[in-house]
């Protein structure tokens, strides 16, 4: 029997390990402050090059195409939907086939006022079963996709589809891609670890939710983040929040908040209702816990006071559903949060390093 | 005052402790008969669940392609992509050296539910940690066996080893990216496990992929579950009999304090204690002594559950390979249970005691001639009230389908046949009574009859508790003769073999066909659909094998020479009942293809549709069929020979060549032990019933002075007045038992005929145990004899003073 328990353990430890190439003890969240031999690290000054670059960087060791959307049913509710398709490379290399190194992971999730619901999907690249092209885009995993309906990124189709709800929607592009950081190269701690890192903030959805109660006709906006890069956080940064958010004015704030280290870093872009993106210098972002809410014996900020004073910036950012809980192999909280006070509005908010008590 | 009228009243107690035991024991008895019975279950339950998730997995369903037809991993990519959530699982033979090895490979980041591996990989690198990508990236690393590993030739190419006693002797599992590596085969699949939660939305397996087809989860293990069920079911039946039997013990007792205390409560209540406090004080008591009896009973039924449960443990894992722990969990669940039944228990059992006390006149005494003529009337409105049950029973039957209506008729038919069983006796003893010559014997049967009053609930318990005898000895025994029957059908050949391939199977045939001691039986099946359910159809040559075992239930004459001669199909009960068929009905096998049904035999425990036909028939309508499977006839004693050259001639590893004849030896072993489970579950009732006599036998001791000293005064001695009670004792036990058989029958076929099917769908055949009710009788009047001979010693040895004081006072 204990050898069974062996076996499922080596599953889970299988899937927990999906960062990390070299070594058992992950470091920082899901071992993304490991360090990165043999694989490529970004550089300053690199231009990004779409559409190439919509596509995967397998010499890179991990790599996101990661999607959130505010939704407002026909039944007046609020509702959020989470689309994220992780790569995580074993080797920094690709090749067709089941010996391929190249591991793929995908996160659904769906938050309305008063549940969460979430799934997984696991698969190794080179058989097909999931990956990514550039041109025409299509990033997939099992049934999920994401797929461009027109060149480039700017329309697409997104579904997902899970024991306990399902989703399909349209995306529409609203503006440019904004690109985070320095033209995409995004710093993430004060040692200099950094990743490519741009946006496209403003897609009209329109589509249909299949929840436990039946389907329903929801329309809103999303927001796409495109993220690479071997090791992105410092060895000693514990996890993150995240924060995106969209106000009434058109205007849009990325912003995070680095945990660990001698200090906690933060950083962000402000982005103006044309689509004009202006770095936040470290420390110029910064968000505050107001109220915790416990969820899977962790304690989790679920009330934020974010303070962006250059732009007289003074917001609660408060979640729709407190325990928007993703209990995936990496667990961490990401869900729909409302904006008030100085500025009001939508967003979404993902936090993730926060340990079981 | 309360309190002192509190203490008053438990007083009684003190001066007669018998009663105090008696109403302990009964309570206690049956709460730890009735809470056995649910530890039992529990405990098998739970267990069924953590085996479930150790290795039930078993069962689940999977895909493989139809026969000619390949599964490449492009159909594994197409499905999944169309929505299947699918483990993929490639398996071959590797040679490392000389030697060769069954290699199974799966996907690590997509496993099948664990017991498909049935074996647990570690991944250990040099320094005791776990590091996936030395497993899935080259070389990799094969998980096997020690004792396999040492078979490894050192000289050979093998990837790194890791041992583990988890994985079976000569199979070698790896992730599935080093297996097509070994096996050579990049693009190829043996089956894809369809896991548990499958999305919302899946597009149908003919759009995908029409050259796979869903194979339902092995029957062997889906009928596990079933017939532990059944199991289950029987003991739960007899919780509830059990219990029933013991709370007549009970109401005895507590009439019995009542009927003793009726001169305190007189004065009590003289005292000015009013009726309301005098009853909350008698509840107090009566719940007082629940949840000691409760407490006393949940104890018992621990020590009667932990001393059975390595039987049933035995029994249920032997023989359907259901995985019990023979330890035993303190399970608040049955704890409760427990506890509320003595309390819901005592009070069922004390409130008739209660009306009685609430609506007796302060200062009457009790008449017993005038109670006989008013209890016998009550034993009419009884008798109504049961016919009345009896007949709703039957209606329920009648009218509705379903386990519940099953059970209704179940309970319907048990209560109210314990409600009309006094006024047969009644109507007995008075025919008996105009039989009667003498003076003796007339008194005889008329005092039997005014005795009747006060034991009709102790012979109400005898009878319940012998009909459950019969009822589900019968069940069990049948059930037994039914599996063993069985046992035979399935595993009638001596050695079951499986080779690698189609020609291996060839060449097994044309190589025991040479042989003239032995004879080979291909084992080879289609899978279908019938009425979109799945139906699995074997094609099998004619053999007395079949002849001799098949368990046929309905059939048309000359059954195997149609088989044989291509001219009918055999299905089996389930698919017989679902669809109605019957023998010369047609059946189509597929869009153009349709037979004569020939018979129709029994498969206990598959869900699914099954039905046989010619083998030549079979593979000229469907083609090609996989030919791997055999079940080879030998003289048993030489099977043991035959076993070690096949192994040798075909390389094949311990597990793939069976010997049944020390399996079956085996399953009928372990299956014996249920009988101890029933036979201690049978003399523990009876037990109860016995006590619940003596109990009822010792209340009516004080009604019965009054009756029995006119008789002494007459001139009977103490002695024959002694015997002639416990001749009284086995009239009545006598007479309830006659009432008790057809009743057990009645219920043993309810079980059978009505809830199994309900249940589980199919019919258990009933068989008839006469030498078992022959002695069930013995142990019914052996019970009542042993209930009757303490009140009949201390008639004998009563001092005559205590009888002339009958006429003195009038108590």
């Amino acid at each position: 029997m204990n050898a069974r328990g062996s076996f499922t353990r080596i599953c889970l430890y299988c899937i927990a390990l999906l960062a990390v190439a070299t070594s058992a003890h992950a470091q920082g969240f899901a071992g993304l402050g490991t360090e990165a031999s043999g694989f490529a690290v970004p550089e300053r000054g690199a231009a990004l090059d779409f559409p190439r670059d919509h596509g995967p960087h397998p010499a890179y060791r991990i790599e996101w195409w990661y999607l959130t959307a505010n939704l407002k049913g026909e039944d007046g509710a609020d509702y959020g939907i989470q689309w994220t398709l992780f790569r995580s490379a074993l080797a920094p290399h690709e090749q067709s086939g089941w010996a391929s190194p190249q591991i793929w992971m995908g996160h659904a999730g769906l938050t309305t006022q008063r549940a969460h619901y979430f799934s997984e999907r696991l698969a190794r690249g080179g058989i097909g079963q999931a990956g990514v092209t550039a041109s025409p885009f299509a990033a997939w995993i099992d049934d999920w996709e994401m797929r461009a309906t027109d060149t480039g990124i700017d329309a697409m189709t997104l579904t997902a589809n899970a024991p306990a709800f399902s989703y399909v929607l349209d995306l529409e592009a609203q503006g440019p891609l904004v690109l985070h950081g320095d033209k995409g190269y995004s710093v993430k701690s004060q040692s200099g670890q950094a990743s490519y890192y741009y946006s496209q903030p403003r897609y009209e959805v329109s589509g249909t939710l299949t929840l436990p109660s039946g389907p329903v006709t929801v329309a809103g906006q999303a927001w796409l983040d495109r993220e690479w890069s071997s090791q992105p956080l410092d060895e000693d940064q514990s996890g993150w929040d995240w924060f995106s958010l969209s106000f009434e004015s058109g205007e849009k704030l990325m912003g995070f908040v680095l945990r660990g280290g001698d200090r906690n870093f933060t950083s962000g872009t402000w982005i103006a209702a044309d689509g004009t993106a202006t770095a936040l210098e470290p420390g110029q972002f910064a968000a505050t816990p107001l109220d915790f809410t416990s969820v899977e014996r962790r304690s989790v900020p679920t009330r934020w006071q974010v303070n962006l004073p250059d732009r007289n910036l003074s917001a609660i950012v408060e979640a729709v559903y407190p325990k928007a809980w993703m209990g995936t192999a990496f667990p961490y909280w990401e869900g729909p949060v409302r904006v008030s006070g100085s500025h009001s509005g939508m967003g979404y908010l993902e936090m993730t390093g926060y340990e079981p008590e | 005052m309360i309190w002192a009228a509190f203490l008053t009243l438990l007083s009684h107690w003190r001066r007669h402790p018998f009663q105090l035991i008696a109403i302990l024991v009964g309570l206690a008895l049956s709460t730890g008969l009735w809470s056995a019975v649910q530890a039992i279950n529990a405990e098998a339950r739970a267990s069924y669940a953590r085996a479930a998730e150790q290795l039930g997995q078993a069962q689940a369903d999977h895909l493989a392609p139809r026969s000619g037809r390949q599964l490449n991993v492009s159909d594994y990519v197409a499905l999944r992509r169309a929505g299947w959530l699918l483990a993929p699982v490639l398996e071959g033979r590797v040679g490392f050296g000389a030697q060769g090895y069954d290699l199974i490979g799966v996907d690590l980041l997509n496993p099948p539910p664990l017991s498909l591996m049935d074996a647990a990989p570690i991944s250990t690198g040099e320094t005791g940690e776990t590091d996936i990508s030395v497993t899935l990236l080259p070389p990799g690393q094969i998980f096997l066996h020690p004792d396999t590993a040492a078979t490894m030739d050192p000289e050979a190419d093998v990837p790194p080893i890791v041992t583990s006693l988890a994985v079976p002797r000569g199979t070698v599992i790896a992730d599935i990216a080093l297996a097509s590596r070994l096996l050579g085969r990049p693009e190829h699949l043996t089956r894809l496990v369809i896991l548990p939660d499958q999305p919302l939305l899946q597009q149908p397996l003919a759009d995908v992929a029409p050259h796979l087809v869903r194979i339902e989860a092995d029957t062997a293990g889906t009928a596990t579950e079933r017939l532990t069920d059944s199991f289950h079911l029987n003991l739960t039946a007899f919780g509830l009999l059990s219990f029933a039997v013991g709370l007549f013990i009970v109401q005895g007792s507590v009439a019995l304090g009542m009927e003793q205390r009726r001169g305190l409560f007189r004065t009590l209540r003289s005292l000015g204690v009013p009726l309301t406090a005098l009853m909350a004080l008698l509840a107090a008591e009566l719940v007082l002594m629940a949840l000691v009896a409760g407490s006393l009973g949940l104890t018992f039924g621990y020590g009667v559950a932990a001393a059975l449960l390595p039987d049933v443990s035995a029994t249920l894992s032997g023989l359907y390979g259901a995985n019990v722990d023979g330890s035993l969990t303190l399970r608040p669940v049955w704890v409760l249970s427990g506890l509320a039944m003595a309390l819901g228990g005592a009070a069922l059992a004390g409130a008739r005691a209660f009306y009685a006390l609430w609506s007796m006149p302060i200062l009457t005494a009790p008449r017993a001639g005038g109670r006989i003529r008013r209890a016998e009337r009550s034993f009419v409105i009884l008798a109504v009230v049961g016919a009345t049950m009896i007949l709703g029973a039957l209606l329920i039957l009648w009218q509705f389908d379903g386990l519940l209506a099953g059970f209704l008729f179940l309970g319907g038919i048990m209560l109210g046949a314990a409600l009309v069983l006094p006024l047969c006796l009644t109507l007995l003893l008075r025919f008996g009574a105009k039989t009667a010559k003498g003076p003796i014997a007339e008194w005889l049967w008329a005092d039997t009859r005014a005795q009747l009053p006060g034991l009709s609930l102790a012979l109400m318990a005898l009878m319940l508790a012998l009909a459950a005898n019969v009822g589900v000895g019968t069940m069990v025994s049948s059930f037994r003769l039914t599996f063993v029957g069985w046992l035979d059908q399935r595993l009638a050949a001596e050695i079951y073999v499986t080779v690698d391939n189609d020609d291996q199977g060839a060449a097994l045939a044309e190589w025991i066909a040479q042989r003239e001691d032995a004879r080979a039986l291909p084992i080879r099946w289609h899978d279908t659909t019938h009425q979109q359910a799945p139906l699995r159809i074997y094609g099998i040559l004619d053999d007395p094998t079949y002849r001799n075992n098949w368990p046929i239930l309905d059939a048309l004459p000359d059954v195997w020479t149609q088989i044989a001669d291509g001219n009918g199909v055999l299905i089996n009960e389930q698919l017989a009942r679902r669809h109605g068929y019957g023998p010369g009905d047609r059946i189509l096998l597929s869009d153009s293809w349709n037979m004569t049904i020939a018979g129709i035999y029994s498969d206990y425990g598959n869900p699914n549709g099954q039905a046989i036909l010619s083998l030549p028939l079979l593979l000229e309508q469907v083609g090609p069929i996989a030919n791997r499977q055999f079940g080879i006839r030998i003289r048993p004693r030489e099977a043991a020979q035959l076993i070690q050259d096949i192994r040798n001639r075909y390389d094949l590893p311990p597990e793939r060549v069976a010997d049944q004849s020390t399996i079956k030896a085996q399953s009928l072993s372990i299956f014996d032990r249920t009988f101890v489970v029933t036979d201690a579950l049978n003399v523990l009732t009876l037990g109860v019933a016995a006590f619940a006599m003596l109990t009822s036998l010792l209340t009516l001791w004080g009604q019965r002075l009054p009756q029995l000293a006119p008789i002494w005064a007459m001139g009977i001695t103490r002695k024959n007045l002694a015997r002639l009670d416990i001749l009284r004792s086995l009239l009545l036990a006598a007479l309830t038992a006659c009432f008790a058989l057809p009743l057990g029958l009645a219920l043993a076929w309810a079980l059978l005929a009505v809830i199994n099917v309900e249940a589980f769908g199919w019919r258990l055949p009933m068989y008839l145990f006469p030498s078992d009710w022959a002695r069930l009788f013995v142990f019914a009047l052996l019970a009542a004899a042993l209930a009757a001979l303490l009140p009949a010693r201390k008639l004998e040895k009563l001092s005559p003073s205590e009888l002339l004081k009958a006429f003195a006072n009038e108590r």
